[in-house]
């Protein structure tokens, strides 16, 4: 039986497609059977940040409506054997995807894999209740800022009422908190909130913390995962999340802004 | 701290902790309005109907506030009458 782990945040812009590429890619690379499919029915986007998009021939509302079987939808990522892309549809009907459709689709996709990642829409609205459902983790995914925080603390409350795993007394869906576009030098001068007072409010299980990174840009341009990049504090970032994930330990990194020298202090560098 | 940002120490202290204190006290709001049960409009309707029947009052003259306490719910309903001056109906 796979797991099924949702990228959510609410608030849209916050680094979810980023986010659930970066973690399909990571647990794939890791060896284990991955596809990561995307749920924002009418905006697909995950195909380009994957860099499949023009390898795509059906997609999710096809296998739905059963034009399309699975292994001719799925599309097979060419830098990692174990990595799967199921795209969103491009159809304009909000209702395309029905709780039973989905429900049979990663059900049958749970035969085959060991994680299916979830890529949520924005929003609170019928694709991101489904992408939401069927869960078993969700990682909640905000930015250093009180919007985000607050749709964030609004879409744990939905998570816990809203999912399968509520609707059948289960054990609830395990909820992590990944921070992006986080600027250390920003916090420090009290100008950002810091990871501590984020937590404060949500006080949730810490899976990363992703510094605003140029790296992320130059890798959707790319339509490379930016985990790929093993260089960039960012993609160092995502991988560390995905050990934590995977429940190694980890120490968090990228909390802190770099020691400068004398000169550079004194200028304000 | 750098020496330019020592001789610039008056200014005020980031807006960070603007920010936190805002979100406590509307996450705590947001929380406490996701625990009501959902039937609370429908019950304050229906009990502004049959009092209605007797008396005239206020469409907002009945309040329904519901709390959490730890071990217990509290379901406090506030009606207010209008002056004794006033007819039954």
């Amino acid at each position: 039986m796979a797991r099924i782990i949702v990228i959510t945040s609410g608030k849209g812009g916050v680094g979810k497609t980023t986010t659930a590429a970066a973690l399909a890619m990571g647990l794939a690379q890791r060896g284990k059977r991955t596809v990561v499919i995307d749920f924002d029915v009418g905006l697909r986007n995950l195909d380009l940040i994957m860099g499949c998009e023009r390898r795509v021939v059906y997609d999710f509302v096809n296998v739905i409506n059963q034009e399309a079987n699975l292994n001719q939808a799925l599309i097979r990522d060419k830098r990692c054997d174990h990595l799967y892309v199921l795209p969103a549809s491009q159809t304009r009907d909000k209702d395309a995807l029905t709780k039973e459709g989905v429900g049979r689709i990663l059900e049958e996709l749970s035969q085959i894999y060991d994680f299916i990642v979830c890529d949520s829409p924005a929003g609170i609205e019928h694709g991101a209740t489904m992408a939401m459902y069927f869960a078993d983790d969700a990682v909640v995914v905000t930015n250093p800022e009180v919007s985000s925080v607050r749709d964030s603390d609004r879409m744990l409350g939905i998570l816990s009422s809203k999912s399968r795993r509520a609707e059948t007394n289960d054990e609830p869906i395990r909820e992590f908190l990944l921070l992006t576009r986080y600027d250390p030098a920003r916090v420090e001068s009290g100008e950002m909130l810091s990871v501590d007072d984020v937590q404060d409010i949500l006080s949730l299980n810490l899976l990363g913390i992703i510094p605003e990174s140029k790296a992320v840009l130059t890798a959707s341009n790319s339509g490379s995962p930016v985990i790929l990049d093993r260089e960039s504090d960012a993609g160092q970032a995502y991988g560390d999340m995905v050990a934590r994930y995977l429940g190694e330990e980890v120490p968090h990194r990228f909390l802190h802004t770099e020691k400068k020298g004398f000169l550079s202090r004194l200028f304000r560098g | 701290m750098g020496l330019l940002d020592y001789f610039r120490s008056t200014q005020s202290k980031g807006s960070a902790n603007v920010a936190k204190e805002r979100l406590q006290i509307l996450v705590a709001h947001d929380r406490a309005a996701r625990s009501r049960p959902s039937y609370l409009p429908q019950l304050q309707r229906e009990i502004l109907a049959v009092i209605r029947k007797y008396v005239d009052i206020d469409m907002d003259a009945v309040t329904v506030n519901y709390e959490q306490e730890e071990s217990h719910e509290v379901l406090e309903l506030n009606i207010i009458l209008p002056d004794a001056g006033h007819r039954e109906l």
